[in-house]
């Protein structure tokens, strides 16, 4: 028997978003997560903007990780015109990212992914079963946005930073408010770990390849080259030559594949490929919520963000307790002709921006390549099986087991789309 | 108790920034006991600025059939809000956000809501000039609001 199996709009999915299962003759032949409009615009509209107006613009493709595109934008200003910029404007910039990390994967975490786990319907309903848990996730969020108030100037789309360093930079005291929450903070974060580590996780091990920022003596965040977890580690600058962006035909987001093949993005290959590097800290937490030093369950991803909050929240007040205001609150980062490469790991994976600069100091070409693109692919490979697995199941048990596993990815649709509206085809 | 408006839109989109060019226009005042807050209306923000408020105003723009740019609709009642649909992606933020804010009991005092009918919806910051010729009613409208606080 044929059937096809629909999910016209995804919800607890950042953006919007739909889902096609095709079933022939007991066989799963496909498995579609649409996305219909890339960011291909902001590629576009990029082309002759002036270099210092990149990071400000292409902050405006996603509300929920502006600054891992501001990031990943600056850096590669800086690498394009020459510039580093001294370690405590670096120090800053990691500061502003952790509060990134803490405030999207909180939302993630008690908004969008822990209802599947527990049997509820969305948030609302676990908040009515258990208000208290909800409570310090929003308070977890709340800490977040609090550090990019702090540094960016505002929580969504922060006006602070530009190539360079920051516009302004906050005083020491200004920053013993903000200390003190995330001491608070932190207490909570180790809570939430405990907390997911309780839920059941279905065994589910992906064998593609992983991607990530990677750096030797830390977890990267902000900073490092693009490591695999088979071992391959390349410069920025060598991202085109291995990873390759292709359509597809039922979207318009385009695929990437690693050196040909499928591979994955995101607090996984963060985790699998560095958890070595995470706080004692965090690797205690880690290790009491049942990870090992690799996890390829992506189920178990709300582990690893739990614990990414925890490390977040200790860098952060690692970083204030070291804090000296810089001298200056940026250098100056003359245009220079080239092509400059930047690659930070948003909360959803690593984020490489690419600019050809003129003479003029205008922008030439842009290239955006979001961690949603590059996860797409193994996202379909997981849907395929999955529902291949469940093939037996009634259409809204198989339907609603299809967007678990999606949300499992934590996919930000807003960035590498817009509008994601399932639809399962059993003939 | 204080008073919080809050401004839901996003500047970007024409006629969706109305409610965010309130906000700002209320700003300037300096109203005692106001405070005024812009957002893209996503829900955990929405309840962290109206925590603990006495009234909390929100303007945001409505998406419509044969709008009437600027044409204002005020209501104190979230269980139509989800149906008045709003000109963001994010357009049921708002009637979400009241459904967690009362599981959590993280409510204001009062909770009314200014939808202003947006026209053009289009990428580009600035309002149509019908909206921004209705702006300073839907100014006057908001803080005779707050005056009954």
């Amino acid at each position: 028997m044929n059937r096809e199996l629909q999910v016209r709009a995804l919800t607890r999915v950042e953006g919007e978003g739909a889902l096609r299962i095709a079933i022939e003759e007991g066989k799963v032949t496909a498995a579609q997560l649409r996305i219909y409009e890339p960011p291909r615009f902001f590629e576009a509209f990029l082309r002759g903007r002036q270099y210092t107006e990149v990071a400000d613009i292409t902050s405006r493709i996603c509300g929920i990780c502006p600054v891992a595109y501001q990031t990943s934008a600056w850096r590669a200003i800086e690498d394009a015109c020459g510039v580093s910029v001294p370690a405590e404007i670096a120090a800053l910039r990691r500061l502003l990212y952790c509060g990134e990390w803490i405030s999207s994967h909180a939302l993630h975490i008690y908004l969008l992914h822990a209802p599947d786990f527990l049997g509820y319907l969305d948030a609302v309903a676990l908040a009515r079963a258990d208000r208290p848990a909800v409570e310090r996730g929003l308070r977890l969020k709340k800490a977040g946005n609090a550090v990019l108030e702090a540094i960016g100037g505002r929580a969504i789309h922060p006006v602070n930073p530009k190539a360079g360093g920051f516009y302004a930079t906050p005083a020491g005291a200004d920053l013993k408010p903000l200390a003190q929450q995330l001491a608070r903070a932190l207490d909570d974060a180790l809570a939430t770990v405990a907390w997911v580590a309780g839920f059941d996780f279905p065994d589910r091990e992906l064998d593609c390849d992983l991607l990530a920022a990677a750096e030797p003596d830390r977890y990267a965040i902000e900073s490092g080259e693009p490591a695999t977890a088979r071992g391959l580690t390349f410069p920025p600058a060598d991202f085109g030559s291995h990873v390759t962006e292709r359509q597809v035909p039922h979207s318009t987001a385009l695929h990437a594949t690693l050196d040909g093949a499928t591979y994955l993005t995101g607090p996984l290959a963060r985790y699998t490929i560095s958890s070595a590097r995470l706080s004692p800290v965090a690797r205690q937490a880690a290790a009491a919520a049942g990870l090992g030093d690799t996890c390829r369950n992506p189920y178990r991803s709300i582990v690893v963000r739990a614990v990414e909050i925890v490390y977040a929240i200790e860098q952060a007040l690692a970083i204030i307790g070291s804090y000296r205001r810089p001298a200056v609150p940026c250098v100056e980062v003359p245009p220079a002709p080239g092509t400059g490469h930047g690659v930070s790991e948003a909360p959803r994976g690593l984020l490489y921006h690419r600019y050809l600069i003129g003479s003029d100091g205008r922008i030439e070409a842009a290239t955006i390549v979001p961690p949603t693109s590059q996860n797409q692919a193994a996202i379909e490979a997981d849907l395929l099986a999955t529902a291949q697995a469940g093939i037996d199941l009634p259409d809204d048990e198989l339907t609603a087991l299809c967007e678990r596993t999606i949300r499992n990815y934590d996919p930000c649709i807003s960035c590498s789309a817009h509008f994601l509206t399932m639809r399962v085809d059993r003939g | 108790m204080r008073s919080v408006l809050i401004g839901v839109g996003n500047p970007f989109r024409r006629d969706d920034g109305i409610g965010p060019a309130v906000a700002e226009m209320i700003a300037w005042r300096a109203l005692p006991g106001v405070a005024t807050v812009s957002c893209d209306g996503e829900p955990t923000l929405l309840i962290e600025a109206w925590t603990g408020a006495s009234l909390a105003v929100i303007v945001d723009a409505m998406a419509c059939d044969e709008p009437v740019p600027g044409r204002m609709h005020r209501s104190e009642h979230p269980a139509t809000w989800a149906a008045a649909g709003s000109a963001s992606t994010h357009g049921l933020g708002i009637a979400e956000a009241v459904r967690l804010g009362t599981a959590l009991g993280a409510m204001p005092g009062r909770l009314v809501l200014f939808a202003a009918e947006a026209g053009d919806r289009g990428f580009g910051p600035g309002l149509s000039a019908p909206a921004a010729a209705a702006l300073p009613g839907l100014v006057r409208s908001v803080l005779a609001e707050l005056r009954q606080a």
